[in-house]
């Protein structure tokens, strides 16, 4: 296969354990989703006042995001040449269940902005001030072969010179999230970016 | 209720309604303002500031454009439940 992209930086969160690049770099007991991300965001020093506002989806994408972007060189990149594309099965539900729940008494505009599951690419994106190609696909199971397919488009064919690709799903308090930085350029600790690896990374 | 008990109260619901976790009641001053600098809140803020006033003081904001004067400071809300409690008794 012809190595065009790379994996630059990953991430996961899972099981109440936060790992970057593979080493686990917080752990917890806490088992409701919303406070085990809070005590991550503490432990990990991530400093963005709006991340206590965030749905829990948003919450896991940001912080995921955040890891993988720990050594990326953001000056390096216009706003447009950053991409982001994320998939997950359960959309927004844990939002959409919240924001039922208020509606019976007042609808609570601050639970209705995070009822959809492309939010979290939105919290992402002005954090970082990225405005590059962006997708959020709904599939059973991660899809690597999907995900390897459209990212390498649109880094081949658009204007797209990094993008930030993954999983984050959030069901009953289970937080299941793992995130890729796709980078052209070769460094020290890259991985080939290929559907295999994707896998290999996600599963592990 | 006296206005310095009704900011402190405002102060605690902000704080919860905003899910705004990281302040505390002494962090935010009577005065400072409640958007864009001070508190930094945003447009969704606001429309949850209107709830606030609906739910906890049984208040209806009828002109979408008062708000700018109302929601300027915690003080300026406090100022407007009294006139409106007031109003009403």
């Amino acid at each position: 296969m012809l190595e065009k992209f790379f994996i630059n930086a990953h991430s996961k969160i899972k099981n109440q354990q936060v790992f970057e690049n593979n080493q686990l770099v917080f752990a917890s007991e806490i088992l409701n989703a919303s406070n085990f991300l809070m005590a991550a965001y503490e432990f990990l020093h991530i400093n963005y006042p709006k991340f206590y506002k965030m749905d829990v989806l948003s919450k896991a994408g940001l912080m995921a995001s955040e890891l993988v972007l720990k050594k990326f060189e953001r000056q390096n990149y216009k706003d447009e040449a950053v991409g982001i594309v994320l998939m997950n099965r359960n959309a927004s539900i844990e939002a959409d269940a919240k924001y039922w729940e208020s509606v019976k008494i007042i609808p609570s505009p601050a639970l209705f902005v995070y009822t959809l599951p492309n939010i979290v690419m939105g919290e992402i994106s002005i954090k970082n001030k990225f405005k590059g190609e962006n997708a959020f696909f709904i599939q059973n199971h991660f899809d690597a072969a999907w995900m390897y397919y459209y990212v390498n488009d649109i880094m081949s064919r658009f204007n797209t010179d990094a993008c930030i690709c993954g999983w984050v799903d959030v069901i009953n308090d289970d937080v299941d999230a793992c995130f890729f930085l796709i980078e052209k350029q070769k460094i020290t600790q890259s991985i080939v970016f290929s559907p295999e690896n994707l896998n290999q990374i996600y599963q592990n | 209720m006296e206005r310095a008990a009704l900011i402190k109260q405002l102060k605690s619901q902000i704080i919860l309604q905003l899910n705004l976790s990281d302040k505390k009641v002494e962090d935010i001053s009577d005065d400072e303002p409640l958007f864009v600098e001070g508190l930094g809140l945003d447009s969704i803020d606001a429309l949850e500031l209107i709830v606030l006033l609906q739910q906890e003081y049984n208040i209806k904001l009828k002109n979408a454009e008062e708000g700018q004067t109302i929601f300027r400071s915690v003080a300026t809300m406090a100022d407007y439940i009294i006139e409106k409690q007031a109003s009403v008794s």
